[in-house]
């Protein structure tokens, strides 16, 4: 009896456990954390839980708080670093039980569950006192939720396609800006034995950038959120538009073969070995590549291509954020660090190190070419700027279309079974 | 006839009512520590969760009843049916840890030199973690780098991508679960195998009892203890296997491969979870179909008392 109850109270554990084997190196750090939170922060003691535990982003953040610290000697820093996937389900409970001063997190419709739920704090004074409104003023849509302010931005990068410029070349392949040279772009790197389009999709999010872009460049910025908000039923023929010419890439034979077994940065090993040449990708993905050994001169960016001439071009450019949980304990010195977060100068060397764009329009970016042409790209960007299928989309429904996104990526042939199965959900989640 | 050595055995106020319950008491007390952690962590969460089953609940704000809507739901829920049809698929092909523990013991139930550290090497994956085994086997099935593929490749069959195939997926996960469990087993059996009576054998040799015979009428029955107990720890390895699952596949492809108490999880607590109530219902479920079996455990237990 015993043990059989164990497995159901066990599954709490085994929450911990699963964020424990992926990022065995935080694990030190989550675990300094669940002590840290035990002990009541004192005046002057700033608490700082994040979850960048990739290299780039905990240099970029241990940086900042260096930088902060040099400013203002008084405040004592404490900070907590999780690991990426961990952090997501952790964040739930550090905001209720244990709250620290500051936590990192994304904009958009991916921190509604909090704010609902009054777990963040408006910040409204911060960027009123600082003048933010004017610098950080491209990214206020995606940070207002009823009317108030919940967090600071400081970072986004652009998706788009990385490719292989030296097989392009090679093959004598023009970078595609519309549909029809897309597609045949694919059919002659196929003809040359390479597979077009690398992806890994077992942890689905991946296959949500993939629809993203197909969805924006079939019917646009509007009809996109409008599905994300629930208004348009996924069984609407503008989706299956979508969805037809996805078909069509994959008959193509455009991505690789058994995708759903690998992860993101597993799928990067064929693009590296030249057995792929095209990634949809956010700019995070140039790090692993250069660190795999391509050069500049080997790897490529281009804006995903038109598909509907009739649509305006929108882009994808998660933005990432800090907020302050409602619980925290020293909100004043949190202000303070928003505020010197939001600063030009310290957005430009945070980016810098990030590899990624800073939201203040004061900031410098970095002279390295992927992050100059995402910035020349966003910077004319007319149709609307969406943060991530994952962010746009509430959890729920957005759980529910990766996974039949990739289904569908395996199984084309479902179209129809898998778009009833996700009207089904929208039902359900928008009543 | 005086009789000053006997005992005053009506002078209870002297000898307290400590002493006179202490027989009845002690045991309680002894309980209480346990009954105790059990309440509050087994029992009280087991209602609990029961209770929450009938809400619609984020985890952090409010809860709104929905009576039996989650049930309700969870009965036209293709992911639960996916679900549970992989529960009752780990439940039986789990059992074949018990066979291949049996023979592995017996196959190393020897006194050849050297014999401890054959055993040693078998259990070995036992004590490793979940997680490295559940990567091993990941690192095995990869289709373009993995050994089963490489050894496939040998006799001209096209890879397979077991973790990426919906038809072989859960089969594939149930496979690298059996290679810690037959080590589980086989040490049952071994220690089992230590208590089986040489006298018996002596005599069964004598009757010319030989081989499979020999194993079925002599040794097996010697070994019932060990099997109950094999056969116990594998139903709840089975119905907790949630590690492998979680690492080898996360559910996928299309949460095909998902079991129960994963679905739980992802509807609960994972990043696009948010759905406590209906997590809480597939939870409840799963509490019922482990308490056919916990029944039937009892019952055997309360039989074996009896027949005592």
């Amino acid at each position: 009896m015993q043990n059989n109850c164990s497995i159901i109270w066990n599954f709490a554990l085994e929450e911990k456990g699963r964020f424990m084997f992926q990022k065995v190196k935080v694990l030190t750090a989550a675990l300094a954390a669940s002590t840290i939170f035990t002990s009541a922060a004192i005046a002057g003691e700033l608490v700082i839980n994040t979850d960048t535990s990739d290299p780039a982003p905990k240099a970029a953040f241990e940086a900042l708080i260096e930088g902060f610290k040099a400013e203002n000697p008084d405040i004592e820093v404490t900070w907590n670093l999780f690991d990426h996937e961990g952090y997501k389900t952790s964040i739930r409970n550090f905001l209720t039980a244990d709250a620290p001063d500051l936590a990192n997190w994304y904009a958009g419709n991916r921190m509604l569950p909090y704010v609902n739920a009054g777990l963040f704090e408006p910040v409204d004074d911060v960027w009123e006192e600082h003048g933010l409104k004017e610098s950080l003023g491209s990214s206020l849509g995606s940070m207002t939720i009823d009317g108030k302010i919940w967090g600071v931005p400081y970072t986004y990068y652009q998706w788009g396609v990385y490719y292989r410029k030296d097989l392009f070349e090679q093959h004598g392949i023009a970078v595609p800006t519309n549909w029809e040279e897309f597609k045949a772009a694919g059919a002659k790197l196929n003809e040359a034995g390479i597979t077009p389009i690398t992806i890994g999709t077992k942890y689905l999010w991946t296959a949500g950038g993939v629809f993203d872009y197909l969805n924006l460049r079939t019917n646009g910025y509007d009809f996109h959120m409008a599905l994300g908000k629930g208004e348009v039923a996924w069984t609407d023929d503008r989706v299956k538009a979508t969805m037809n010419n996805w078909k069509e890439l994959l008959d193509a034979g455009f991505f690789i073969e058994n995708h759903a077994a690998y992860s993101w940065q597993e799928a990067l090993a064929p693009m590296v070995q030249g057995d792929a040449a095209m990634y949809v990708m956010g700019n995070f993905a140039v790090a692993p590549l250069r660190e795999a050994g391509l050069t500049d001169d080997q790897l490529g960016f281009f804006q995903f291509p038109v598909i509907n001439p009739e649509v305006p071009l929108a882009e994808e450019a998660p933005t990432d954020t800090i907020h302050i949980p409602a619980n925290a304990k020293n909100k004043e010195d949190a202000k303070k660090f928003l505020a010197y977060l939001a600063r030009a100068d310290v957005q430009s060397q945070i980016n810098e190190t990030l590899g990624q764009l800073p939201i203040n329009k004061g900031s410098t970016v970095g002279d390295d070419k992927f992050l100059q042409a995402g910035y020349e790209m966003l910077s004319n960007t007319d149709g609307g700027i969406a943060q991530f299928f994952d962010r746009d989309y509430p959890a729920e429904m957005a759980k529910a279309g990766m996974e039949g996104f990739q289904e569908f990526m395996v199984k084309p042939e479902r179209m129809d079974a898998i778009l009833e199965r996700l009207e089904k959900v929208r039902q359900r989640v928008y009543k | 006839m005086t009789s000053p050595t006997v005992p005053n055995a009506d002078a209870p106020t002297s000898r307290g009512w400590w002493k006179e319950n202490q027989q009845r008491l002690a045991p309680w007390l002894f309980l209480a520590p346990g009954i105790f952690m059990f309440l509050v962590y087994v029992i009280i969460p087991i209602f609990q969760s029961i209770n929450i089953s009938f809400y619609d609940w984020d985890g952090l704000g409010e809860a709104t009843w929905v009576g039996t809507g989650n049930y309700v739901e969870l009965m036209d829920d293709d992911a639960f049916y996916t679900s549970l049809k992989n529960n009752v698929i780990w439940l039986v092909l789990y059992m074949l840890a018990i066979p291949m523990g049996l023979f592995v013991a017996l196959f190393l139930n020897q006194t050849v030199r050297g014999i401890r550290i054959y055993k040693s090497l078998f259990f070995f994956p036992f004590v490793i973690s979940q997680v490295v085994v559940g990567l091993v086997f990941a690192w095995f099935y990869d289709p373009s780098y993995g050994l089963l593929n490489i050894a496939l490749g040998w006799f001209g069959i096209d890879p397979i991508a077991v973790l990426a195939d919906e038809r072989y997926v859960t089969y594939g996960i149930i496979a690298a679960g059996l290679w810690p469990q037959t080590a589980y087993c086989m040490i049952l059996y071994l220690t089992g195998l230590n208590a089986v009576d040489p006298e018996q054998i002596e005599a069964a040799r004598l009757d010319n009892a030989k081989g499979v015979k020999m194993l079925w009428y002599v040794i097996l029955p010697q070994l019932r203890p060990a099997t109950f107990i094999a056969i116990v720890v594998t139903v709840i390895g089975a119905l907790r296997s949630f590690d492998l699952i979680s690492i080898m596949t996360d559910g996928g492809p299309w949460g095909s491969s998902r079991v129960l108490a994963f679905y739980m999880y992802e509807q609960a607590f994972s990043e696009y979870g948010f759905r406590m109530g209906y997590g809480a219902a597939i939870a409840v479920v799963l509490f019922l179909i482990m308490m056919v079996y916990i029944v039937g455990f009892l019952w055997k237990m309360y039989r074996d008392e009896k027949g005592r």
